[in-house]
């Protein structure tokens, strides 16, 4: 980030602050994160991040896969070469039988093993948290794929058609979940997590992590959740609830 | 061998003069008639038309870091902002034969094309919609 | 045999040679073409296996050149002049070995028409940043090395140009396995020792290539090795091999040791066809202990039997690599200890890999530029010790 960004950044996130003291004490006017306007640069001030209820996610519901799909453009996944950012995960307690299930998708974590290795830079993640892949200087080396402690991204393994103009992608580059960052800067939410409240169970919460006031914040600081492979320490802005 | 080679040797110049001539006679010909794309929509572009010939390709690299990296959206110089208003009328495209925009000017300037191996070629729904026809050159 | 004849039925040699490694190479071109055409699909990786065949090959390429230089080091490093005539071919085949297995790299990536994003976007806190600077270091280093060895007013460059190759290579080595050891999340690497294993291993390799290389061109030239540095190299590379198995078993053991790799550990060496096979078989049988019995019996103490003890030792390079490189991809990452899992997308299921045949052609087309490179360098260069002087081989004994 050059000095005038930070600079400003810092100076409105002040002016943002002041104007918030002034208009009324512990009345909000809008979900502070959610202010990044038009033509702004993401703020490191803000952490994206969900909590995946598993005690209302339902077994055999496909529905944030199949949004995600439909959202990004990627064809049905019927083979181990084909893509899947978002997959369904059926789990069985080896003593008690207990059945769970669980959307898993890129956790962008704090610390992603994904962007240390990638020789290029390709792999990063963004001030608010959203890890990403730059298609432009992925060269296909997959070795972010041996990385990745969860199992989130894909390689495209054939030439695409059918791309969302918001969505490019293409032959010989690695992809993952993007957290619909392209709906997120726009002040959207992810799709999945749509999806899921149309289907009746808002198993899946999306907000700013940073921000206490925030639903996903209160609801993390009120029940237990876990992050999936806690011990990497890899900080993941993806969390657990049930598991 | 001076001998034998003299008279091939002395057609050269006038075959190079000659092929010289025609190339240059074609090429004027050529960028006379310029290529000829498709009507984009009415509306000015978001930079000069004579700059952008020459620079589109250096604002898009810029913003597109901007874009991908700073989460910078929308950006002024977007290919998706390209697609959307320079997409034919028909069938919202800005590729597909040498009347479309993008196709049509760089199978002209002969420079691989290679951004929608990746991007959408296609414009964005809300955006055909409300496509005007009309000439922007 | 007729002295004015050879020099011709030497050169016919040669075209053929560089003919049948050029054909092996394009055919490796066409397989690279074809899956950049078609995209990976028409490969047997996956998302689970993003690795497959062409990194068995280009890793053993790239490990096998690093100990290529095993010789020269004993020469300028550690000043065993016996060793000294060998060094250029020593050199020459680090180089073609690391061009082989670069080569294979890259023609692998998904975008290869990118490699110059890799060489002008480097993040530091990658070691496949770093190993990319390695490698191209190593080249550098190996031409002065080369020059200084070949050029007689270089010579004093000869040693301290020995010396910083040396540590180049045990440094770029260390890179090589760190690729694997630093994949913090994955059972089969995130460990320390498979730096140093890969040293080891490096060194086993790279003489056995050494060794092949040697015998190849002394046939070539139809003149016997030298027996007193056959036996010395005999057993520097029954130690090396013995050296990998030590490192290969302390790897194994802390495994054993750890309940949370037990899994793991018995699908590699008990359960998981056919990696336990490709293990003990083909790595620790024939690629280890067998030599080992070559390498040391008094028995089968020629030059034949140092060959077949060194071909030996590469193809258990390939099974070992093949295990530790696929074996360990296919066993699926622990996401949710304590739950069985699965899902559409191999989580709780050992993934398939059936290598295809463009990828095994991209592969064998690095063994074919590593030929290629050392057949032309000898050719071209002052190679080798036979070439210089035209004694008989009897009277140089």
């Amino acid at each position: 980030m050059n000095p005038v960004d930070k600079r400003r950044r810092e100076f409105l996130g002040g002016a943002a602050a002041l104007a918030g003291a002034m208009i009324a004490p512990g009345v909000f006017l809008y979900d502070y994160a959610q202010a990044k306007a038009p033509g702004e640069p993401a703020s490191g001030k803000v952490r994206w991040g969900m909590l995946v209820d598993t005690t209302k996610c339902e077994s055999g519901c496909n529905d944030c896969v199949v949004a995600c799909n439909t959202e990004h453009g990627l064809p049905e996944a019927t083979r181990a070469t084909d893509a899947q950012w978002i997959r369904k995960v059926e789990l069985k307690d080896l003593r008690s039988g207990k059945a769970i299930s669980a959307p898993v998708m890129c956790q962008h974590c704090a610390e992603p093993p994904c962007v240390d290795v990638c020789p290029t830079g390709a792999s990063f993640k963004r001030e608010d948290g959203i890890v990403l892949v730059d298609r432009h200087t992925c060269i296909g080396c997959r070795y972010c794929m041996m990385a990745c402690p969860y199992n989130a991204r894909s390689f495209v393994h054939e030439p695409t058609t059918g791309q969302k103009p918001d969505v490019p992608r293409g032959k010989g580059c690695v992809e993952s979940c993007t957290l619909c960052v392209h709906k997120v800067d726009r002040g959207g939410t992810p799709s999945c997590v749509e999806a899921c409240a149309a289907a009746g169970h808002e198993a899946i919460l999306f907000g700013d992590l940073n921000d206490p006031q925030s639903e996903i914040s209160r609801r993390i600081a009120s029940v237990a959740t876990t992050q999936l492979r806690a011990d990497l320490r890899t900080d993941n802005g993806v969390r657990y609830r049930g598991l | 061998m001076a001998m034998a080679g003299f008279p091939r040797g002395s057609l050269r110049p006038a075959l190079a003069a000659a092929l010289l001539l025609g190339a240059v006679a074609a090429g004027a010909g050529a960028l006379a008639a310029g290529p000829s794309l498709d009507p984009a929509r009415a509306g000015p572009c978001v930079e000069d038309p004579k700059l952008m010939r020459r620079s589109h390709m250096d604002f898009l690299k810029h913003d597109r870091d901007d874009t991908v990296r700073r989460g910078i959206r929308p950006a002024k110089h977007s290919l998706a902002g390209c697609v959307d208003c320079h997409a034919n009328a028909k069938d919202g495209r800005v590729l597909g034969s040498d009347g479309h925009f993008c196709q049509g000017c760089h199978s002209y300037a002969a420079v691989k094309l290679d951004c929608f191996d990746c991007h959408a070629a296609t414009a964005r729904p809300a955006q055909t919609a409300s496509a005007v026809p009309g000439a922007a050159r | 045999m007729d002295e004015t004849r050879r020099p011709a039925a030497a050169a016919r040699a040669f075209w053929t040679l560089a003919a049948a490694g050029a054909a092996v190479l394009a055919l490796a071109l066409g397989a690279a073409h074809y899956m950049e055409l078609h995209g990976h699909v028409v490969t047997g990786m996956s998302n689970q296996v993003v690795w497959g065949l062409p990194h068995v090959f280009a890793i053993f390429l790239i490990v096998a050149a690093s100990g290529a230089l095993n010789v020269a080091s004993i020469a300028s490093v550690f000043g065993e002049a016996d060793y000294k005539p060998l060094s250029p071919l020593s050199v020459l085949l680090t180089v073609a070995l690391l061009a082989g297995g670069l080569l294979v790299l890259v023609l692998d990536l998904g975008r290869p028409e990118r490699l110059v994003v890799a060489a002008t976007h480097y993040n530091f806190r990658s070691i496949f940043a770093w190993n990319m600077i390695l490698y191209n270091g190593l080249f550098a280093i190996c031409a002065l090395y080369l020059w200084a060895l070949l050029e007689r007013r270089l010579a004093p460059l000869a040693k301290p140009v020995g010396l910083a190759a040396f540590a180049w290579r045990v440094i770029l080595t260390t890179g090589t396995g760190s690729i694997f050891g630093f994949l913090v999340a994955r059972q089969a690497y995130a460990s320390g020792v498979i730096a140093p294993l890969f040293i080891a291993l490096s060194l086993a390799w790279g003489l056995a290539a050494f060794h092949l290389a040697q015998a190849f061109f002394a046939r070539l030239a139809g003149e016997a090795m030298d027996a007193a540095m056959l036996v010395r190299v005999r057993r520097l590379l029954g130690i090396f091999v013995v050296a990998a198995l030590y490192f290969v078993a302390v790897h194994h053991l802390t495994n054993l040791y750890w309940a949370k790799q037990a899994a793991f550990e018995r699908f590699i060496l008990v359960g998981g066809a056919p990696y336990p096979a490709l293990f003990w078989i083909g790595f620790v049988g024939l690629g280890s202990l067998v030599p080992l019995a070559l390498l040391f019996h008094p028995r089968f103490a020629g030059a034949r039997a140092t060959s077949v003890a060194a071909a030996l030792v590469a193809l258990g390079a390939f099974a070992f690599l093949y295990v530790f490189i696929i074996g360990g991809q296919v066993f699926p990452l622990e996401i949710f200890p304590g739950y069985e899992a699965r899902s559409a997308f191999h989580d709780g299921r050992v993934g398939s890999y059936a290598p295809s045949l463009p990828e095994f052609l991209l592969g064998t087309g690095g063994l074919a530029a590593a030929f290629l490179v050392a057949l032309v360098g000898a050719r071209a260069l002052p190679i080798l010790p036979a070439a210089a002087p035209a004694i008989p081989a009897a009277a140089a004994k």
